[in-house]
C-alpha cells in the first residue's frame, strides 16, 4: 500500500487504510492466520529489494539488530541500577528510525522524542556516547546532563531528544524553516508518537509547514499506544495520514515493520522536500514490545496482541527475507550478531569506566553568554 | 542625539539589526502587512521583504517553537508576541526549550533569540490583556530578561538583545511607546545587558523602579525634593541577570529603600530584591524595605478601578515619606 506515489496533496493510503480497524485486539491467537500474514509481509518486503545492493540490505539489518541489543543492554543496565530515572525503550519500532533514516543525508536534520535512543544510533552516533549519557557520565553525548530522553549531537545533525509529548514538533518546523529561509536543500525528520498528534503543538506546525513550504518530514510512529492509554480511548479520527487533508499536506500510511517499506515512503518525501520544498506527513504503524518506559508492567495489553506483532519482528522479518533471497547466509547473520554484541559489550564497559562530570560543570552550559553585572559597569 | 518615542528607538534598533546581520529576522502577529499592532515595525516590510518581516497566523505556541527550532541551527529569530499576555499559550517552548536546550545538550544548542512585545498594564484593557509577567520568565536559568524603560534604554539594549547568543525575554510597556527621550544616532550604540541604571541620584531614599514604574518614581522624587527629601532612583533594566551591587551600594549609601513595580506582590520581582538586600545591607538599614506594587486582583476594567490598581505617584511618595519617618 506504501508504493503508491503520493504526490501532494494525495493521502496515499489513508483511504485503503479507512476501512480497516484501527486498533486490532485479537482474543486468541490463529498460529496459522498469523504465519499467512507474515509470508505476505515479507513477499512484499522482498519485492522491494529491487534498488538495494546486498551492502545497503545489511547495513539496515545491521543497524536494526544494533539497536535492539543496545536497549536489550539499556533494560539490563536499569534493572542494575546503574540508569536512573525514565527509560524506554525501542524494541519493535527499529525498523522506523533505521528505515527512514538510511534515506536522508548526513547533513539533514532529526527531531526525535523521549524514546531516541535508536533514532540517536541509526543517525550515526555511536553506542559508547549513548550508553555513556544514559549511565550519566561525562563522557555521555550530553556531557551527562540530558539523561535518556536528552540525546545531541550538533555535528551529527541529531537535534535531541526532546521529553514534553510533541515539543519537538515546532522546533522541527523551525529548523526546515531555517533550511527555506537560507536555500539550502536540507530535509528535517521529525518523529513522534501517535499521542503526540492529539497536542496543539502538531497542528499548529503542520499548519505553518504547508503554509510556508517548509521541507519538514513528520514521522508518526503509531505503536498504538500513549503510554497504557490505547488509540480508540483517546483519538477520534484514528487514521492519522488522513489529518493531513486539514492541512493540504501530502501524506501516506507505512508498515512500519517493513524496514524498507519506511524506507521508500521516506525517500517520496526526501524528494518532495528538496525539490518542492514541501513537507510530508508519514503515518508509520508499528508497535512497541516492550513496556512505555522500563517501569511499565504493560497490563493494558493482551498476550495474544503482542504475540500477533511479535510475529512481524521488523528483525525477523528482514533476516528471514535476505536468508531467503541468498543474500546472507546463517555464518553471516551470527558474525554480524556477534559484532553488534561486541559493540554494545565495549559501550557498556565504556560507560560503566568512564568517570561523573565534574561537580563544576553544575553551573556550566546555563548561559552561552554569561554576564557578570559587576564586570559589566563602567561606572 | 535624536528625541524620538520609544517606539521609534525600538524600531530602529530592529532595522539596524536586520540590515547589520542577515540571520535575523522578525515574525509574529501582524508585524508585516499591517506594521504591527503598535507599529513597532512600521516599515520594515518595504525595506527587507516577507522572508524577513513575517505575519503568523495566531498560533503563539507554534511559531514560538519554530522560533528556537531555526535558532537551533543558526538563525538569529525576533519573535513578537502582539501582548506578553499571550506568550502563555508559548510558555513551553520558551521554558522547556528555549531555555533549557544548551543545558540539557551539555552546552551544544545555544538559542540566540528575542521573544519580545508589549507587558504590564495596557488602557482598560481589562484581566487578559493587562499584566507583568517578568517574574515568571525571570524565575528560569537560561533566560534574560530586559525591562527598558526610555527610548535610549529600549534601543540599546534590544540590540544588545539581538546580538545576545541566549535567549532574551525582552517586556517593553504598552503604555509608554510614545515616551520620547533622546537617543544616540550612532548605530553602534548598544547598552550591555546586565546593568542598572542610576536614574537620579539622591542620598536619603532609594527607589528601585522598573518599566512604567521609571517616570513614576522621577515625578515622585521631584515631589519629595520640595519636601526636603533627596531619593536615588535605579532602575535595573535587566531583571534577570540583576545588577544587585549597584542596588546594594545605593542602600549603604543612602539606608531607605522602595521598591516599585506594576506587578502582583506575591512571588514578585521585588521580594526577590528585597530579600538580595536583607542578605547583603541589613546591618545598613534604618528602616524596614517597603514595597509599592499593584493590586492583588486581576486587573479591573472601570477606569476608577484600574486606577487603584496600578502603582501611582502618591503611593510611592507616601511609601518614602513612610522609610524616612515622615509620616
Amino acid at each position: 500500500m506504501s508504493k503508491q506515489t503520493a504526490a501532494p496533496p494525495s493521502r496515499a493510503g489513508a483511504e485503503e487504510q479507512s476501512s480497516t480497524s484501527v486498533i486490532d485486539t485479537p482474543k486468541d491467537v490463529d498460529p496459522n492466520q498469523l504465519a499467512r500474514e507474515r509470508d505476505e509481509v515479507k513477499e512484499r518486503q522482498k519485492d522491494r529489494f529491487a534498488g538495494l545492493n546486498a551492502e545497503q540490505l545489511v547495513e539496515l539489518y545491521r543497524q536494526m539488530l544494533l539497536i535492539r541489543r543496545f536497549e536489550e543492554k539499556s533494560a539490563e543496565a536499569y534493572v542494575a541500577g546503574k540508569i536512573g530515572g525514565f527509560c524506554h525503550l525501542y524494541i519493535g519500532q527499529e525498523a522506523v528510525a533505521v528505515g527512514a533514516i538510511s534515506a536522508i543525508r548526513k547533513d539533514d536534520y532529526v527531531f526525535a522524542s523521549y524514546r531516541e535512543h535508536g533514532h540517536a544510533l541509526a543517525k550515526g552516533m555511536s553506542a559508547r556516547s549513548i550508553m555513556a549519557e544514559l549511565f550519566g557520565k561525562a563522557t555521555g553525548c550530553s556531557k551527562g546532563k540530558g539523561g535518556s530522553m536528552h540525546m545531541f549531537d550538533k555535528d551529527l545533525g541529531f537535534l535531541g531528544g526532546h521529553a514534553i509529548v510533541g515539543a519537538q514538533i515546532p522546533l522541527a518546523t523551525g529548523a526546515a524553516f531555517a533550511s527555506m529561509y537560507q536555500g539550502t536543500d536540507q530535509v528535517t525528520l521529525c518523529f513522534f508518537g501517535e499521542a503526540a498528534v492529539n497536542q496543539g503543538a502538531f497542528h499548529e506546525s503542520l499548519n505553518m509547514a504547508q503554509l510556508w513550504k517548509l521541507p519538514c518530514i513528520y514521522i508518526c510512529e503509531n505503536n498504538q499506544y500513549g503510554m497504557g492509554t490505547s488509540l480508540a480511548r483517546a483519538m477520534s479520527l484514528r487514521d492519522i495520514s488522513k489529518k493531513g487533508c486539514a492541512y493540504e499536506i501530502a501524506s501516506e500510511f507505512v508498515d512500519g515493520m517493513d524496514v524498507l517499506a519506511v524506507r521508500e515512503a521516506v525517500t517520496r518525501a526526501v524528494e518532495r522536500g528538496r525539490k518542492q520544498s514541501l513537507p510530508t506527513l508519514l503515518e508509520v504503524r508499528t508497535y512497541r514490545f516492550m513496556g512505555h518506559s522500563m517501569s511499565d508492567p504493560g497490563n493494558y495489553r493482551t498476550r495474544a496482541e503482542i504475540e500477533k506483532y511479535q510475529e512481524r519482528d521488523p528483525i525477523k522479518l528482514l533476516s528471514t527475507s535476505l536468508l531467503e533471497e541468498k543474500i546472507v547466509d546463517d555464518k553471516a547473520l551470527a558474525e554480524i550478531d556477534k559484532q553488534v554484541r561486541e559493540e554494545v559489550e565495549d559501550a557498556f564497559r565504556f560507560a560503566d569506566e568512564s568517570p561523573l562530570p565534574d561537580p563544576e560543570e553544575l553551573y556550566t552550559d546555563v548561559y552561552a553568554n554569561p554576564i557578570d553585572p559587576s564586570r559589566n559597569r563602567t561606572r | 542625539m535624536s528625541t524620538i518615542t520609544i517606539r521609534e528607538a525600538l524600531n530602529q534598533a530592529i532595522r539596524e539589526e536586520l540590515a547589520r546581520d542577515e540571520k535575523v529576522f522578525i515574525m509574529g502577529e501582524e508585524v508585516a502587512a499591517y506594521d504591527g499592532a503598535y507599529k513597532v515595525t512600521k516599515g520594515l516590510l518595504h525595506d527587507f521583504g516577507p522572508t524577513r518581516v513575517i505575519d503568523t497566523p495566531i498560533t503563539e505556541l507554534g511559531f514560538a517553537g519554530l522560533g528556537v527550532g531555526a535558532a537551533m541551527v543558526g538563525l538569529r529569530p525576533i519573535v513578537e508576541f502582539m501582548t506578553f499576555n499571550f506568550s502563555i499559550l508559548a510558555t513551553d517552548q520558551i521554558v522547556n526549550s528555549a531555555a533549557k536546550m544548551l543545558y540539557m545538550s551539555g552546552g551544544q544548542f545555544n538559542i540566540p533569540i528575542v521573544f519580545r512585545g508589549p507587558g504590564g498594564s495596557a488602557f482598560q484593557v481589562s484581566s487578559q490583556h493587562s499584566q507583568a509577567l517578568e517574574s515568571w520568565y525571570a524565575y528560569f536559568p537560561g533566560l534574560k530578561v530586559v525591562m527598558p524603560s526610555t527610548p535610549a534604554d529600549a534601543k540599546g539594549l534590544l540590540k544588545s538583545a539581538i546580538r545576545d547568543d541566549d535567549p532574551v525575554i525582552f517586556i517593553e510597556q504598552e503604555r509608554m511607546y510614545g515616551n520620547k527621550g533622546e537617543v544616540p544616532d550612532d548605530p553602534d550604540f548598544t547598552i550591555p545587558l546586565g546593568v542598572a541604571d542610576i536614574k537620579r541620584e539622591g542620598t536619603d531614599v532609594t527607589i528601585v523602579a522598573r518599566s512604567l514604574m521609571v517616570p513614576v518614581a522621577l515625578k515622585a522624587a521631584e515631589q519629595l525634593e520640595q519636601q526636603g527629601v533627596s531619593c536615588e532612583v535605579i532602575d535595573p533594566r535587566t531583571i534577570r541577570p540583576l545588577d544587585i551591587d549597584t542596588i546594594v551600594e545605593s542602600v549603604k549609601k543612602t539606608n531607605r529603600v522602595v521598591l516599585a513595580e506594576e506587578s502582583h506582590p506575591i512571588c514578585g520581582v521585588n521580594a526577590e530584591i528585597s530579600m538580595q538586600i536583607m542578605e547583603r545591607a541589613f546591618d545598613y538599614l534604618d528602616a524596614p524595605v517597603k514595597r509599592v506594587s499593584g493590586a492583588d486582583v486581576p486587573m479591573p476594567y472601570a477606569r476608577n478601578l484600574e486606577n487603584l490598581a496600578i502603582p501611582d505617584v502618591a503611593k510611592v511618595v507616601a511609601a518614602v515619606r513612610e522609610v524616612a519617618y515622615l509620616e
